[in-house]
């Protein structure tokens, strides 16, 4: 461990952010990062417990926590950036974008602030890539077993990590021109900049991996000609379909899906080609996101970066409170009131609001007509009722919809596959495996929308499964 | 007919114990008469407080005398049977039980007959023994034997070489009956067949041995020694033989280390030669019966050592030697001798004190640490009286020459024919020269001259290393929480919270052998030893190499290999096995087998058995030591686990008979921590290299893992150091003092082991309920073969985790997990039931991830019941109670909100060791107490005052605690604060020691005594005893029922703790199902079950336990760690840190201050396992808790169960019920005995009214007697509980009393009462002192000299708070120990004088013994030096001498020597006043350290009054 009652010496130290004035003027990352003193300091305050719930419980990775945080106490980083890769393929990422459900659960969170688990992991990898710790770990022995793996966000990347170094030749097959999915699309530069990504990739290829990018499987290619070609297939295509909002007025050509608004946002920071169509800006606009999720927020601060005039930000859940409330007791990830920092550069917030329907000037939304919403138990159940006179309307440019996502997308290959689905619209499986012997499935294709670090959990998850049973 | 005990269900005879009183008169001058025989029944008549009754209260656990043969009564006897006696010394005497059965008798008798005719000499006749056995009670007279006795005429042998025949004629007709008769002739039992002594012996009380033997009655029955027994057994069976004295010696006491003293001699015969026995030797064998008690055994190996030529002395000082470490003033030559010896015989280790005789000479000595009480007395008419206590016969004052008492390994010895009494240094010089010993070592003993110096730095494989660690289990948790704080701090690590994983045989992970093995530890019927405040009489040194004839002495005898400690480094083993000289050779032996294979288990075994092939070769080759090693693992050999290689080998070659042959060493990977090195020793090894724990510690200190700055020697010498700490800890939890007696003893016990394997390679260890066998041995060992040698993919860490110490995702299974602790979080914390059941059943579904043998066990369904008609909740809460944990450990705010919690539920709370606040006992205004309904008196009795006694319930004994059984604990300066300090009587800031053993319990006995202190500090209060499971427990509770407690706690090896070395956490105990069943049956069998309540706790969690506890024979439930965890403990097991964020198992303020514990919780968490309770109870068909108390029949195993290695588990020892036809009762009906009826102060209080009613001033006078114990409390208690602790006004009872007082004189004595003794008083005086005085002096007219004579016992002040005693004599060993406030005034005392003290003042104007203020922390001692030599005598790591210079010093030592010539008269005092000038410089004043350190900065800040901080502050700072 650390310091005995380090938590009481040291006070948690939070990451610094740059000066929301300066830093709305562009995409890149805007985290200060500690000094290494503040950061062992930070260490310090682990408290090694008998039970890390951080690590039992908070961490989708299961990351050995008090291990990483005490080699850091200890000034071995490079030992602590072997352990965190031990469990986890991307810490780079999780250290930038995981909400970190780690220190919700951090037994300090009970009457204190937590550990600043995340930011440690941002420091040990980084300071990895910096010392040319993360090297390329190819198999010492090569299966001579094929394996496709559908979809290149984090879940399929890290199955294809995992599985290159059992061994086996792994092809990614991406749609887009470029590998990352959601990582790449989804996430604004300024909580992850793309050269991150890059760096992980080189890794990647150099053990072994080869990207297929701009093909659609069961577009481009068939699943059948998958099976002839691989033992094995793997389906990490995320959850892309995404829930949209049945109400009068829905056509208007300025009423976007939040992805479509990031992916064409996050072309542009990269300088990829991009249909002049589908570039949105919202500079000089009055911007409606409607949800009050993580995509919203990232709207929200996309939004702002391109000068919108005015943001509102609605939800239709009523706001969590100030602290845990009871139904999430400690440590479950808490319903609470969060503040992303998108939020903090400027946007106005409201819940229990429920957009009724949209109003406009021939193909363009103008005004949008909500109300307040009070939500009354039922049966075991929640159902939404309206309140009485408190109906607006608020003149709009445009209108992101971020309500999140359904599930896989069925058209096309899980459809050709004919894979068994859940309730969810999920493919189901049983320890990674679909219906389809040879089809694995891992990440938001299984468990519906989800957090990086879960995704890279069952991508290293499928991995494991895959390899045992092409061994068997 | 003898009624045999027998092994069943979980009781196994071997660990039935005994303890008693012992005694010896003798005529110095050799006259015989009558008298002799008298004064025996004199002093076994008033010793007998120290044995006990059987169940019906009637019967004796056994009594005997032993004294020359009384011709002159014989030769008239026998006339008259028509034959005549030769002259004395030419004929023997046997003395036999036999069958009632005449046939069966006549043929053991015929060929006892034949035994003594084949060695030519001449049966005279027969003799019945006259015996009247109307006084016997029912269970003795059942077991009744026919008593004869033989007489024998030596055909013109006598003395020695008759007596040698008469010998050789026993052991072969003992050998002979059991050939030839069998079973039926076990009553056949020769009690002594000699020329020179005669037993005789039974099972009596005290008093029944003379009534039933009318010879003794006869005054012609003459003898110059006698020696008596009075015997306390743990058991209620009857059995004649088991009585003492045996031939040679009468023992109280106990001998840890008999199954390694039993391997020893039976490996010994084999070379056994004598030129006296010539080829009738063999006749001998066995030289030990199997199966006979510790005591027997003792006497079996003496006899052996004496009739072959040694004298009794010297034989006696080979077999229980005194310590001889650096630390002692001894000769030269003396050492040598027990240098010398130690490399033939290894000590007979345990408290001991033994009175001995052959007829002609009669002595007493005592075992190295002195733990029984053995006090002498010397007439001025030549008379000499040996015994547990003093006062068993009375004299007149003016007849008594001397006083004494045998010190630590000292003896004592009588010669009727010179005439005179020996003394200790005459014998052992004597001894020690007879032979050149020094001569012969120093010629002979191997040391190898700089083999054993600093290790030197460890070459190591950086690139295979994480292979060969795999291959042998490592984990990266092993590293960072064992091997890491051992190398660093030299010290064993610590660890809390108890233990919540699997038993090794429920663990799906490979666990390295050593983990299905328990150590075992003492208590109760021994003591453990303070292997840190009495190190000193401790040993590791070890000889190894090839053994001699142990009849015989020789040079060649020391041609050993001399090891200070058994650890050798790596450059040690290489050099070791370079040598190479004619009469020394090494061979090394390679315990590896086939890892390419598919049937592992015969892979296994064909390695073991050419392991114990090329042993024997290597033996026969000429080898004299043997190194077992693993070193060449490679992909296809894996490693035989090295505990089975060392313990096949050993007992391969004890069964070959050449185990003397050479010394086995270890060279393996696998052993890494202290459990490991014990095991290994425990089960032959002489050393062992671990070489990988060396390699590994490089590795660390290459991957900057080990502080940069330390040097690898430096990490190499801790490391060593770390482990030979926890030996001797793990020796002294046993109460063993040399590694030399604990090598091969097996002080362990099995649990998953099969009983083929243990029958074959760990024989005679118990192993209770199977489980697997070499296949799953092999298997596990090839699983982490296969791990090592397998490539990991890339990424994967080199090392796995572990988890077994924490929790880790991947790891070993916890019971306590993320889930569990927050669903019971949640659910007490909202009244939610249905987290609760969440919890509960994340608990109890233990069919998928095994955890606890219970889970395991399946419920028989019975006709439900109404859940209606079930017992309320609120009636079953009240049997539950939450754990002792101490003010101190955790919070003032847990421990408060514990406290309100269980009493407003009617339920009880425990204080733990650590006193409580007297505020507490007052109620609060809302009506909640704060008072605990259990008080625990532990070792070093904190706060244990009469006022605490007086408003407990219940008194609780801690015998052990479930996570350190047989260990001490401290509790560190910087958790003293000011208020913990002022409840434990001692000073904030300085360190507070709980020594291991309670230091007046080293006996069954003793702990009855305890009992009836307590019970006498609080008429009316019950008291239970907590022991902890371990086989052998339910004997103990049977020893604690006889004992008078009225409750057993037996408490699992899980329990959690605030600190404890994680070798104790893991390895210690067993789980609570056995013990708890063990102790069900036992009490049971012995039908005491109906007059005891029996709690059981240890990691209890849910209502299932409850249930299956009940089952198992519990009336009582304790929770503890579940407790902590409704008050918001997460189990970050970081107690010992004091760092914990929820303010409960911390003192510091601000960290006190986020506790956010409330009663509620723990109510509402108590309410939720009574429900779970009664869903079980209406299942199962039970309406009354009472009805389901021992219903055994309703559990069984869970067959569905089909786990590799749980399924070769067998629970039907567990489920056994003993017979219970006679409609015995299963559990507790009735109240025990009160023993108080007839005691002294009934009447002293009669006496006592004025006082008691109207203050008025009193004086009391009258006699007493040894057998008046504990005088003075239950007065005390009245006074307290009408006046309160300050009691009455200073000088109000005056009690004056003539004789000797029993044990436990004035002890909790009250403020206002002052106890004159005029006499002299047995051990324990002022136990506990609450205030009052108490003053000792001799009577007018003793012609001795006070000061060099012993008038008062051991263990004086034994945690005495408060109040004063002057004493006009010596004090025996350990004088004011734990005392934290009294004032003493004392003229001489033993060793470990003032240890362990916290406070208060001791003067000493004499003498003082060896040890003096060890682990001394408060306190201040002046002692008067007059040799100036007090500072060898006196142990000084905590303390420091200096003169007494100040003036206030001298004023107060001035004002303490006055008083006590005032109230002693005291000649010595008188003498140092009247030349006070003189005497003041030759007093040392003894002033504890950190105790100096604290007073100073709690002057100096008092003196800073303007300053905010608290004092207290400054302290611990």
């Amino acid at each position: 461990m650390g310091e005995v009652k380090g938590f009481i010496k040291y006070k948690r130290q939070d990451v610094g952010h740059r000066q929301v004035e300066k830093r709305v003027h562009d995409f890149n990352e805007f985290d200060l990062p500690l000094t290494p003193d503040a950061i062992r300091q930070q260490a310090a305050r682990c408290m090694d417990c008998g039970i890390p719930f951080c690590h039992g419980v908070g961490c989708p990775l299961n990351n050995l926590i008090p291990d990483i945080n005490e080699l850091v106490y200890k000034d071995q980083w490079e030992q602590a950036c072997q352990m965190l890769h031990a469990t986890n393929n991307f810490p780079e990422i999780t250290g930038r974008v995981c909400p970190a459900p780690c220190e919700s659960a951090c037994t300090l969170s009970i009457n204190d602030e937590p550990v600043l688990i995340r930011h440690i992991e941002f420091q040990i990898v980084e300071r990895g890539f910096e010392h040319g710790w993360i090297k390329p770990m190819p198999a010492p022995e090569k299966t001579g077993k094929r394996i496709a793996i559908i979809g290149s966000g984090p879940a399929g990347l890290a199955a294809a990590q995992q599985l290159a170094r059992a061994g086996h030749d792994v092809v990614i097959f991406e749609k887009d021109e470029r590998v990352g999915g959601m990582l790449r699309y989804g996430i604004p530069d300024f909580k992850l900049e793309k050269r991150i990504i890059g760096r992980r990739l080189d890794q990647l290829a150099a053990e072994g991996v080869e990207f297929e990018t701009g093909v659609e499987v069961g577009k481009d290619i068939s699943a059948r000609y998958l099976h002839k070609m691989f033992d094995c297939v793997c389906l990490a295509m995320g959850a892309r379909q995404p829930r949209d909002l049945a109400v009068t007025g829905r056509g208007y050509e300025n009423i976007l899906f939040a992805m479509d608004y990031l992916t064409a946002q996050n072309k542009l920071c990269s300088d990829e080609p991009i249909e002049q169509a589908k570039v949105v800006t919202a500079k000089d606009k009055v911007v409606a996101v409607i949800g009050g999720g993580d995509t919203g927020s990232d709207c929200v601060g996309t939004a702002r970066r391109q000068g919108a005039k005015k943001i509102y930000q609605f939800e239709i859940l009523p706001k969590p409170p100030e602290n845990r409330s009871p139904d999430t007791p400690w440590p479950m990830w808490p319903r609470v009131m969060r503040t992303s920092t998108s939020v903090e550069e400027g946007c106005e917030r409201r819940w229990s609001i429920m957009t009724k329907k949209f109003s406009g000037y021939e193909t363009r939304v103008g005004r949008l007509h909500a109300c307040e919403v009070e939500w009354i138990e039922k049966n075991g159940g929640w159902k939404i009722k309206e309140l009485p006179g408190t109906n607006f309307v608020l003149d709009v440019d445009l209108v992101i919809l971020a309500l999140g996502f359904l599930h896989v997308e069925h058209e096309g290959l899980v459809g050709d596959l004919g894979l068994q689905l859940d309730e969810k619209g999920s493919v189901t499986v049983n320890e990674c495996q679909t219906s389809v012997p040879w089809v694995f499935a891992a990440g938001d294709t299984v468990s519906g929308a989800s957090w990086v670090a879960t995704a890279i959990n069952s991508g290293r998850g499928a991995a494991a499964a895959i390899d045992k049973w092409l061994r068997h | 007919m003898t009624l045999r005990l027998k092994n069943q269900g979980l009781y196994e005879t071997r660990y039935e114990h005994d303890a008693c009183g012992i005694g010896a008169v003798v005529n110095i001058n050799g006259k015989r008469d009558h008298s002799i025989i008298e004064y025996g029944k004199e002093i076994l008549i008033n010793l007998r407080h120290r044995g006990a009754a059987g169940a019906d209260e009637a019967t004796g656990d056994g009594a005997g005398i032993l004294f020359q043969i009384p011709h002159e009564y014989f030769a008239v006897e026998c006339e008259m049977l028509g034959f005549s006696l030769p002259e004395p010394g030419q004929y023997g005497v046997g003395m036999v039980f036999g069958s009632k059965d005449g046939d069966i008798r006549k043929a053991c008798d015929g060929v006892l007959e034949s035994a003594v005719t084949h060695y030519g000499l001449k049966i005279l006749g027969w003799r019945e023994v006259p015996s009247s056995n109307d006084c016997l009670g029912e269970i003795a007279l059942a077991a009744e034997p026919s008593i004869r006795q033989i007489f024998v005429d030596g055909n013109g042998l006598k003395n020695g070489s008759l007596e040698r025949k008469l010998y050789l004629a026993r052991k072969r007709s003992e050998r002979l009956v059991a050939e030839k008769v069998g079973e039926k002739g076990e009553d056949f039992y020769v009690t002594s067949l000699s020329c020179s002594t005669i037993v005789y012996k039974g099972m009596f009380m005290a008093w029944q041995l003379f009534a039933y033997y009318p010879d003794l009655a006869d005054e012609r029955v003459k003898s110059a020694l006698a020696i008596v027994h009075q015997r306390y057994s743990t058991n209620t069976f009857p059995n004649w033989r088991l009585a003492q004295p045996f031939r040679c010696i009468a023992h109280n006491g106990e001998l840890n280390t008999l199954s390694g003293n039993r391997n020893a001699m039976r490996a010994r015969e084999k070379k056994m030669a004598s030129e006296v026995f010539g080829d009738d030797i063999t006749e001998l064998f066995p030289i030990l019966t199997p199966q006979a008690s510790d005591s027997a055994c003792f006497d079996s190996a003496l006899e052996l050592l004496v009739r072959s030529g040694r004298s009794m002395p010297h034989a006696m000082m080979m077999m229980i030697p005194e310590a001889f470490g650096p630390k002692y003033h001894i000769s030269t030559d003396k050492r040598a001798f027990y240098e010398y010896h130690s490399a033939i015989m290894e000590p007979w280790d345990g408290p001991a004190a033994m009175v001995f005789s052959d007829g002609r000479l009669l002595g007493g000595t005592l075992d190295r640490n002195g733990l029984r009480p053995c006090r002498y007395l010397v007439t001025t008419d030549g008379l000499a009286i040996i015994a547990s206590e003093t006062g068993v016969v009375e004299f007149p004052p003016e007849k008594i020459r001397t006083k004494g008492r045998l010190q630590p390994g000292r003896m004592l010895l009588v010669d009727t024919i010179e005439g005179r009494i020996i003394s200790d240094n005459e014998i052992k010089s004597k001894i020690a020269r007879q032979r050149p010993y020094r001569r012969w070592l120093d010629e002979n003993r191997i040391e190898l001259r700089g083999l054993f110096d600093t290790p030197k730095l460890v070459k190591s494989d950086p690139r295979t290393i994480a292979q060969r660690m795999r291959a042998f289990g490592y984990t990266r948790e092993e590293l960072k929480m064992i091997l890491t704080p051992m190398a660093v701090n030299g010290q064993e690590p610590v660890g809390s919270m108890g233990n919540d994983t699997p038993l090794a045989v429920l663990s799906d992970k490979p666990k390295l052998l050593f983990d299905y093995f328990k150590q075992l530890f003492a208590q109760v019927t021994n003591p453990a030893i303070d292997p840190l405040r009495e190190g000193l009489v401790m040993s590791l040194m070890v000889f190894a190499g090839k053994k001699q004839n142990i009849l015989d002495e020789s040079p060649r005898h020391c041609r050993q290999l001399k090891l200070p400690h058994p650890i050798l480094s790596n450059e040690d083993i290489e050099r070791l096995r370079a040598v190479s000289r004619d009469d020394f050779k090494v061979a090394t032996i390679s315990a590896l087998f086939d890892a390419d294979t598919e049937k592992p288990a015969e892979a296994l075994r064909r390695g073991l058995d050419s392991l114990i092939d090329s042993a024997e070769k290597a033996i026969k080759d000429g080898a004299s030591l043997l190194i077992i090693s693993d070193r060449n693992i490679s992909q296809t050999k894996a490693p035989i686990p090295s505990l089975l290689a060392t313990a096949a080998v050993h007992h391969g070659m004890l069964n070959r008979g050449l185990r003397n042959e050479a010394g086995l060493i270890v060279e393996s990977g696998e052993p890494r921590e202290i459990m490991h090195f014990c095991l290994l020793c425990g089960y032959g090894a002489n050393a062992i290299n671990p070489f990988l724990a060396f390699e590994s510690l490089d590795e660390l200190h290459r991957q900057g893992e080990l502080p940069a700055d330390m040097e690898p020697i430096q990490i190499a010498d801790n490391y060593i150091a770390a482990i030979k700490k926890g030996i001797l800890k793990t020796m002294s939890k046993m109460g063993i003092s040399t590694l030399r007696s604990y090598t091969g003893a097996q002080l362990f016990e099995a649990i998953g082991l099969n009983r083929t394997v243990v029958d074959e390679y760990f024989t005679g260890t118990s192993s209770r309920i199977g489980g697997i066998g070499l296949a799953e041995i092999a298997q596990e060992a090839l699983a982490r073969h296969t791990s090592g040698f397998q490539q990991r993919p890339s990424g994967v860490l080199q090392l796995d985790f572990g988890g077994e110490y924490h929790f880790r995702h991947s790891g070993q299974r916890h019971l306590w997990n993320p889930t569990t602790v927050s669903r019971l979080q949640h659910a007490v914390q909202n009244n939610d039931a249905e987290a609760y059941a969440d919890y509960a059943k994340a608990v109890n579904e233990q069919a998928k991830t095994l955890c606890t043998l219970r889970g395991l066990f399946e419920f028989v369904s019975g006709e439900a019941v109404d859940i209606e008609e079930v017992e309320p909740a609120s009636e079953i809460v009240k049997r539950f109670c939450t754990g002792a944990m101490s003010h101190g450990s955790i919070s003032k705010e847990a421990h408060e909100c514990i406290a309100i919690a269980m009493n407003r539920l009617g339920s009880m709370s425990n204080t733990g060791e650590g006193g409580e606040d007297p505020e507490r006992y007052t109620q609060e205004a809302n009506g909640d107490s704060k008072n605990c309904a259990i008080k625990q008196i532990a070792s070093a009795r904190f706060g244990v005052t009469l006022n605490y006694l007086a408003h407990a319930h219940q008194l609780q004994i801690k015998i052990a605690q479930g996570a350190k059984p047989g260990e001490g604990g401290q509790l560190p300066g910087h958790k003293v604060t000011e208020e913990i300090a002022r409840l434990r009587y001692s000073t904030p800031g300085v360190t507070l020691i709980s020594p291991p053993p309670h230091h007046d319990i080293y006996s069954i006995e003793d702990l009855a005594q305890l009992i009836y202190d307590l019970k006498c500090g609080n008429p009316g209060v019950t008291v239970s005893v907590k022991l902890v499971a371990e086989v052998g427990v339910g004997t103990v509770a049977a020893g604690v029922a006889k004992g008078n407690a009225d409750e057993v706690l037996i408490s699992g090896h899980d329990g959690g703790t605030g600190a404890s070395p994680l070798s104790s956490i893991k390895h210690t105990g067993c789980p609570w199902e056995l013990g708890l069943a063990e102790t069900q049956q036992v009490l049971v069998m012995n039908n005491l079950r109906d007059r005891i309540r029996v709690q059981v706790d240890g990691q209890l969690k849910t209502g299932r336990d409850v249930v299956v506890g009940a089952l198992l024979g519990a009336e009582r439930f304790g929770f503890g760690t579940a407790a902590l965890v409704t008050l918001g403990c997460t189990l970050l097991r970081k107690c010992h840190e004091g760092a914990c964020p929820f303010g409960i198992g911390t003192q510091d303020p601000e960290l006190r201050r986020r506790f956010a514990g409330k009663p509620e919780y723990l109510q509402r968490f108590m309410y939720f396992v009574a429900e779970e309770v009664r869903q079980l109870m209406a299942k199962l068909g039970f309406r009354k808790f009472e009805d389901m108390v021992g219903r055994v029949d309703k559990l069984q195993m869970n067959r569905a169960i089909d786990h590799y290695k749980a399924k070769g588990l067998d629970f039907s020892a567990i489920f056994c019920q003993p017979d219970i036809s006679d409609g015995r009762a299963v559990r507790c009906v009735k109240a025990q005995p009160n023993k108080l009826e007839d005691h002294i102060d009934w009447e002293i209080l009669k006496q006592a009214q004025p006082a008691l009613e109207r203050k008025e001033k009193t004086v009391i006078e009258m006699p007493i007697h040894n057998t008046n114990r504990t005088i003075g409390t239950i007065l005390s208690n009245r006074i307290v509980s009408k006046y309160g602790p300050a009691g009455l006004p200073e000088g109000t009872v005056k009690i004056v009393l003539h004789g000797s007082a029993g044990q436990s004189f004035g002890a909790f004595l009250a403020p206002g009462v002052t106890l004159r003794l005029i006499g002299g008083s047995n051990d324990y005086l002022g136990k506990g002192l609450s205030g009052g005085r108490i003053v000792v002096s001799v009577p007018e007219g003793s012609p001795f000299i006070a000061h060099e004579n012993i008038i008062v016992g051991n263990t004086l002040l034994y945690g005495a708070t408060s109040g004063e005693v002057f004493i006009n004599g010596v004090a025996g060993e350990r004088f004011a120990v734990r005392n934290s406030g009294a004032i003493a005034v004392v003229e001489g005392v033993g060793d470990h004088g003032c240890e362990y003290m916290t406070g208060g003042t001791v003067v000493v104007l004499g003498k003082t013994g060896c040890n003096f203020a060890a682990g001394m922390s408060g306190g201040i001692a002046y002692v008067l030096d007059e040799m100036q030599l007090f500072d060898t005598m006196c142990n000084l790591d905590m303390v420091e001498l200096e003169s007494v210079w100040q003036e206030h010093d001298k004023e107060l030592l001035r004002d303490l020597i006055g008083r006590h010539l005032k109230w002693t008269a005291s000649a010595r005092a008188k003498y140092i006043l009247d030349a006070w000038p003189d005497m003041i410089g030759k007093f040392v004043k003894v002033v504890p350290i950190d105790y100096r350190k604290a007073l100073q900065k709690m002057r100096a800040a008092e003196q800073r009054d303007t300053e905010t901080t608290p004092a207290t502050e400054e302290v611990f700072s």
